[in-house]
């Protein structure tokens, strides 16, 4: 269970998160949507502690995040960076299998390097690509790879930040169904952020859209279409028209 | 207030240079906790010292040999005015091990890996990969900047006695094969005139600017802004500093060792 609690963050003078209250129930996918630079990445960001707060709180299981040991805390998430922040000077299997190289879930080199080619594989890569180095990767694969090392230790709560950009179809599809596998199978708890409508409604439980620093709606994705918000309704149908400017 | 305007210029420069002292002291204490204290990353420690120690061995050879050769010219010239040519292989010596090996090379190593130290960490600042790290339970002070520190200090010491044995060298060579200097004699003076303290200092200055060089890398990377020009500024801003850091506790260490 996560619950942000009127969290307010600003950047110099650009205030971008305004009071954002949201709570996600454990083993439920909520997806979140919004505008380019809305404070979507940002908003995983202060869940995760990589950003602070400039006020409001953020509870894990009823406790609050800033007063946790880290470690600890941190070792029950996973999460796929938006440009994949893959090791550039580690192989793509090291990159998979990081955390199973050192702390507390460290194995020995061989299990750990089988663990990561098992995990790329659910991400339709192959067991070559397990020894070259990120930057030898395409972009799409990359983004592939950050996936791979984000549930590589099957953490109980997976933050996806734009898993489908960039992906072909086709493949786009395959990581829908992972992510909808893991949630289901795994019971783990997912944040995703994607701008694909298709991934919505294949991942989502619960949809939320961010917008002017604020949760504007939530609700159950069965109710994206029907919700009569304005904004979600032009955010859905893609329509330059509606209350949210286009700048042009 | 236009009159004072200028003393309020000064006053904010000094309390940001303040806050910069500030900010690094805290930085340097943590860096020297996370060194003592486990977990340790060995291969990161190897990888540290095969990058910045044993690559560093050429530019320290090289600013050794030149620098001792040219040093023997000037001391056989500037002395010969008052006819004591035979000082040079004394004055070599000390002049090598006590002041130029250690800063010369300190300043060459700077140069090398206080910037490829800080741009390799604000790279990966401005693609996440700091905060991946951090997410993957792993505490960047410890995984980036303990190892290249540690490895630092410890190389440093080790290039200046190398680059101090070439230095000497140089001299060496210029004077027996130049000046006429009586190849036995030159290296007996050398040889003699060497105390313990000449070279045990040399050897300290080395660790501290090792410290400093690797130390500065890590905190300018951390810091770096967003962006290939936040990189870039950090970089440069970490060899800056590094080379000012290494002259100005050159004098403080000197002071200390010899001054009484
Ligand atoms: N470290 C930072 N320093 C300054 N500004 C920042 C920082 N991080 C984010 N911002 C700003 O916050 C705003 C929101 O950024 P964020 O990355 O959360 O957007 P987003 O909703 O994820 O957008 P996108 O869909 O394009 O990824 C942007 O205007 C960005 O410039
Ligand atoms: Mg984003």
């Amino acid at each position: 269970m996560i619950e942000i609690q009127d969290i307010h963050k600003a950047f110099g003078p650009k205030e971008i998160l305004r009071g954002v209250n949201l709570s996600i129930p454990k083993g439920e996918s909520m997806v979140i949507i919004g505008g380019s630079g809305t404070g979507k990445s940002v908003t995983l960001k202060c869940i995760l502690g990589l950003v602070h707060p400039d006020k409001g709180k953020i509870l894990v299981d009823g406790k609050d995040v800033e007063k946790q040991d880290r470690e600890e805390f941190l070792s029950r998430f996973g999460m796929l960076f938006q440009g994949g922040a893959l090791f550039d000077s580690l192989h793509v299997w090291e990159n998979v299998a990081f955390r199973l190289l050192r702390g507390k879930l460290k194995r020995p080199k061989k299990e750990a390097r089988e663990i990561a080619i098992e995990k790329l594989r659910r991400v339709g890569l192959t067991p070559d690509v397990a020894d070259q180095y990120p930057a030898e990767l395409s972009g799409g694969m990359q983004k592939r790879v950050g996936l791979a090392r984000a549930i590589a230790a099957e953490p109980e709560i997976i933050f996806f930040d734009e898993p489908t950009t960039g992906l072909d179809p086709i493949m786009s599809g395959v990581i829908n169904d992972l992510i909808r596998e893991i949630v289901v199978e795994m019971g783990a708890t997912a944040m995703t952020i994607t701008h694909d409508m298709t991934s919505v409604r294949a991942i989502a439980d619960k949809v939320a859209m961010l917008h002017g620093g604020k949760i504007r709606w939530t609700g159950p994705v069965s109710e994206l279409d029907t919700c009569g918000d304005p904004y979600v309704h032009q955010f859905v149908s893609g329509s330059a028209e509606g209350p949210i400017e286009a700048v042009r | 207030m236009g009159l004072l305007s200028p003393i309020a210029a000064l006053g904010r420069n000094v309390l940001s240079a303040l806050a910069w002292v500030g900010r690094l002291s805290i930085f340097a204490a943590g860096t020297v906790r996370h060194i003592f204290t486990p977990p340790w990353y060995p291969r990161e420690i190897w990888h540290a010292l095969l990058t910045i120690g044993w690559l560093s061995l050429p530019v320290v050879g090289m600013t050794a040999i030149f620098t001792g050769a040219a040093l023997a010219l000037q001391i056989y010239d500037g002395s010969a005015r008052f006819s004591a040519e035979a000082v040079v292989p004394q004055i070599v010596a000390i002049g090598m091990v006590r002041e130029l090996g250690p800063v010369l090379g300190g300043l060459m190593v700077a140069a090398r890996v206080a910037s490829s130290v800080a741009a390799e960490i604000g790279t990966m600042k401005v693609t996440e990969q700091i905060d991946a790290l951090v997410t993957l339970s792993t505490n960047p002070m410890k995984y980036l900047t303990a190892p290249r520190v540690l490895a630092a200090t410890l190389s440093m010491p080790a290039l200046v006695a190398v680059g101090d044995v070439i230095g000497i060298m140089g001299g060496y060579l210029v004077a027996t094969q130049r000046l006429g200097f009586n190849a036995a004699t030159y290296i007996t003076n050398t040889v003699n005139i060497l105390s313990f303290d000449d070279v045990f200092s040399g050897l300290v200055k080395g660790a501290v600017f090792g410290f400093l060089i690797a130390l500065m890398g890590c905190y300018q990377g951390m810091q770096s802004g967003r962006g290939a020009q936040g990189v870039g500024k950090a970089t440069k801003t970490a060899v800056v500093a590094a080379s000012v850091l290494i002259l100005a506790s050159n004098y403080l260490l000197t002071e200390v060792f010899f001054s009484a």
